[in-house]
């Protein structure tokens, strides 16, 4: 009977027992693998991957206000970290301020608390702009805070230019998956693409969008879904700004991609080998890319949230390593390990340390690093990288099928292919069809007290309402009015919103002031409720 | 309905699932607060539904005055409030006064989401029913649901 789990991916691909010359048959090397560092990418987007340079190791962190997330910066820096990646709390990356009604409870929770242009000042006090990498991890808000960052660096004297990271910025996977929107698709793609001119004209070192496959997968899609519903996204973008008059060439070099790594460990292998052949093809066959670095898929990974658990959170250590190691076998450019506590609640020092330790093993103690695509031309891998290509190709033809992905997000045809699939996983857990050490097997009793969990109090959202009130009070409010009124004059008129918004966040308007002020002319997203 | 296999030998579903004189449960399925993560929400509103409830899903961004009031609407029997953004402190007690003060005091709230154990004991003395943390088989929650409903209706009827 083939309906076992072990004849399945944990994203329900079909497994043989063994694999043989005859799965690979169709297999053309040079067309389909090349070498590393050649078209099509299947080995990965450089020659010596990581002999000549490891990944960046770059741990999300963000918490209570930016005076603390600021502290935790500087511990990982201390602690080679190579990168910094900001997590905001959600008041922030929903647009509201600190003090709104609807901030209330979830300030400094989920992430930093950032309202205005100090906020930011004080994330990155004592951290040289110029000289490190920051990735932030917004969407909604994203251009606001990019400006944000562009003016604190330039009042400690650093130019835009100079400046390099990555704005998340992918409002598609919000829709489809994460949720955090602020306006409808249509303006909110439009920011994007204006936000997209303005790097490239003015910060050649800024990544201007990474499309996250990690939420998709999180709010529990299956490999292929999260392979295929990404890279549509990405090439939706793709198709926006050369829509809107830009070459491909002068934007594709800056664009990545965020995935997630699983707890399968080829499929998640295959997933990031595929991912890279697809993007090569379409990005020079169907929009005529020339530059070699256009056809690149470069991309960050992070660990599973969803596959860490709550009962026997140490073990969540080892799930991490292993996930953390098909990331490096697909060849991934960055990476963030989870801290084992993270499934109860934001992690501790201890327990980042560990993560980040994680890594350096990998690095440095187990020789993984010293071959390039190590599982290259195994018939298993390379099987199920076509596998995985051809699943995906089909779910492009559906989604033009709807008119593209703003059309299929409208249908809801994304969001009930992941609740599906999230449902069939869980069922298979019910029936411990699959099992999960600690949850439906080897359980046992405990209590969480020997973890020392970081909690957040309420002094943070009192205190970080304070001050918004405090910039508030102390700016040149005639300075704001004007900025916000230029502001929406340049959203009705078309013209590029970046720097108006610049001009915003140096009169010290506050991000839910921002925010309000395009709502006025773009509108809010609502989504139809459904399960 | 097809009946899922997992839910076989639970004590008193399949009466339910073919007793036509009694209305199904009802129960709204809440999401509050700026928290997106729905979805620990949609998985429960399903495993609920294929138990045979009736379940109003409120989507997301709800307050806590809204989630009672829908809840109110809809005579629901019960409540299930899910946080994953650490905001639970303040939004489940918010609901908790709401519905001693509309009087619905009697509608089985309960939640579940990244909760530490502590922080579940709290609220659970605060007045919610039980809190649901990652890992908590479906089987359970619904064994719970239609435990604590069903002695809800022999209260209010």
């Amino acid at each position: 009977m083939a309906d076992r789990a072990v004849d399945r991916t944990i994203s329900d691909l079909p497994l043989k027992t063994v694999y043989e010359p005859s799965d690979v048959a169709d297999l053309d090397v040079k067309r389909d693998l090349g070498e590393p560092g050649e078209f099509p990418y299947t080995r990965g987007i450089h020659p010596h991957m990581y002999r000549d340079r490891l990944w960046t190791m770059r741990q999300f962190a963000g918490f209570g206000n930016a005076r603390q997330t600021n502290e935790r910066y500087h511990f990982l820096l201390a602690q080679g970290q190579m990168g910094l990646s900001v997590a905001f709390d959600m008041p922030t990356l929903m647009g509201y301020d600190s003090d709104a009604p609807q901030a209330l409870g979830e300030v400094g929770k989920c992430g930093v608390a950032i309202d205005s242009v100090k906020d930011m000042e004080t994330l990155f006090a004592g951290i040289d702009m110029g000289a490190i990498t920051t990735s932030m991890t917004i969407n909604g808000p994203a251009a606001i805070a990019l400006a944000q960052y562009i003016v604190a660096a330039e009042n400690s004297g650093i130019p835009r230019a100079e400046l390099g990271g990555t704005l998340q910025a992918d409002i598609f996977k919000e829709y489809i998956a994460q949720k955090e929107w602020i306006f409808p698709p249509r303006p909110h793609v439009r920011i994007i693409v204006d936000m997209m001119k303005f790097c490239t004209a003015e910060m050649p070192k800024w990544n201007t969008i990474s499309i996250s496959g990690y939420h998709i997968r999180e709010a529990g899609s299956t490999a292929v879904q999260e392979l295929a519903f990404t890279l549509a996204d990405g090439f939706a973008y793709v198709e926006a700004a050369m829509a809107a008059g830009m070459d491909i060439d002068t934007f594709a070099p800056r664009l990545s991609f965020f995935f997630n790594a699983h707890i399968d460990f080829f499929e998640e292998i295959c997933k990031f080998r595929a991912a890279r052949r697809i993007y090569a093809h379409r990005m020079r066959d169907q929009y005529g890319a020339r530059d070699p670095r256009s056809w690149q898929l470069r991309f960050h990974t992070q660990t599973a949230g969803a596959s860490a658990t709550a009962q026997q959170p140490e073990n969540n250590i080892v799930r991490v390593a292993y996930e953390a190691l098909s990331a490096v076998l697909g060849g991934t450019q960055s990476l963030h390990t989870n801290s084992m506590d993270e499934v109860l609640a934001l992690p501790t020092e201890k327990s980042v340390e560990i993560a980040l330790r994680t890594q350096q093993v990998l690095a440095y103690e187990t020789n993984v690093t010293n071959v390039v695509d190590p599982l290259g031309g195994a018939y298993f891998i390379e099987a199920l990288t076509s596998e995985m290509e051809r699943q995906a190709l089909e779910y492009f033809r559906q989604i033009e099928a709807f008119g593209g992905v703003i059309e299929a997000i409208e249908a809801g045809f994304f969001q009930r292919e992941i609740a599906d699939a999230s449902y069939r996983y869980q069922r298979s857990l019910e029936t411990k069809e699959r099992i999960v050490v600690g949850v439906n097997a080897f359980e046992r009793d405990e209590t969480q007290d020997d973890l020392n969990l970081l909690k957040i109090g309420r002094d943070v959202e009192l205190g970080q309402a304070r001050d918004v009130q405090a910039v508030r009070a102390t700016r040149d409010a005639a300075a704001v009015e004007d900025a916000l009124a230029g502001l929406k004059r340049v959203c009705r008129s078309g013209e590029n919103v970046m720097p108006a918004l610049i001009d915003a966040c140096r009169a010290f308007a506050t991000e839910g002031e921002i925010v309000d002020a395009m709502a006025e002319v773009f509108g809010r997203y609502v989504e139809r409720a459904s399960f | 309905m097809r009946w899922p296999k997992y839910l076989d030998g639970m004590s008193n579903a399949r009466h339910f699932e073919g007793d036509g004189l009694r209305r199904p449960f009802r129960i709204v399925v809440a999401k509050a607060g700026l928290d997106g993560h729905d979805r620990g929400a949609k998985v429960i509103a399903r495993a609920l539904r294929d138990a045979g409830m009736e379940v109003i899903y409120t989507g997301l961004f709800q307050t806590p005055e809204q989630i009672v009031r829908t809840a109110i609407q809809e005579d629901a029997d019960g409540i299930g409030l899910s946080i994953l953004s650490g905001a639970h402190m303040t939004l489940f007690p918010l609901v908790v006064q709401q519905l001693e003060a509309q009087g619905a005091g009697d509608i089985v709230f309960f939640g579940g989401g990244t909760i530490p154990a502590d922080d579940a004991a709290e609220l659970k003395r605060l007045g919610v029913r039980e809190i649901f943390t990652p890992g908590a088989p479906l089987a359970d929650i619904v064994a719970f649901v239609q435990r604590e409903a069903g002695k809800r209706r022999e209260r209010v009827g």
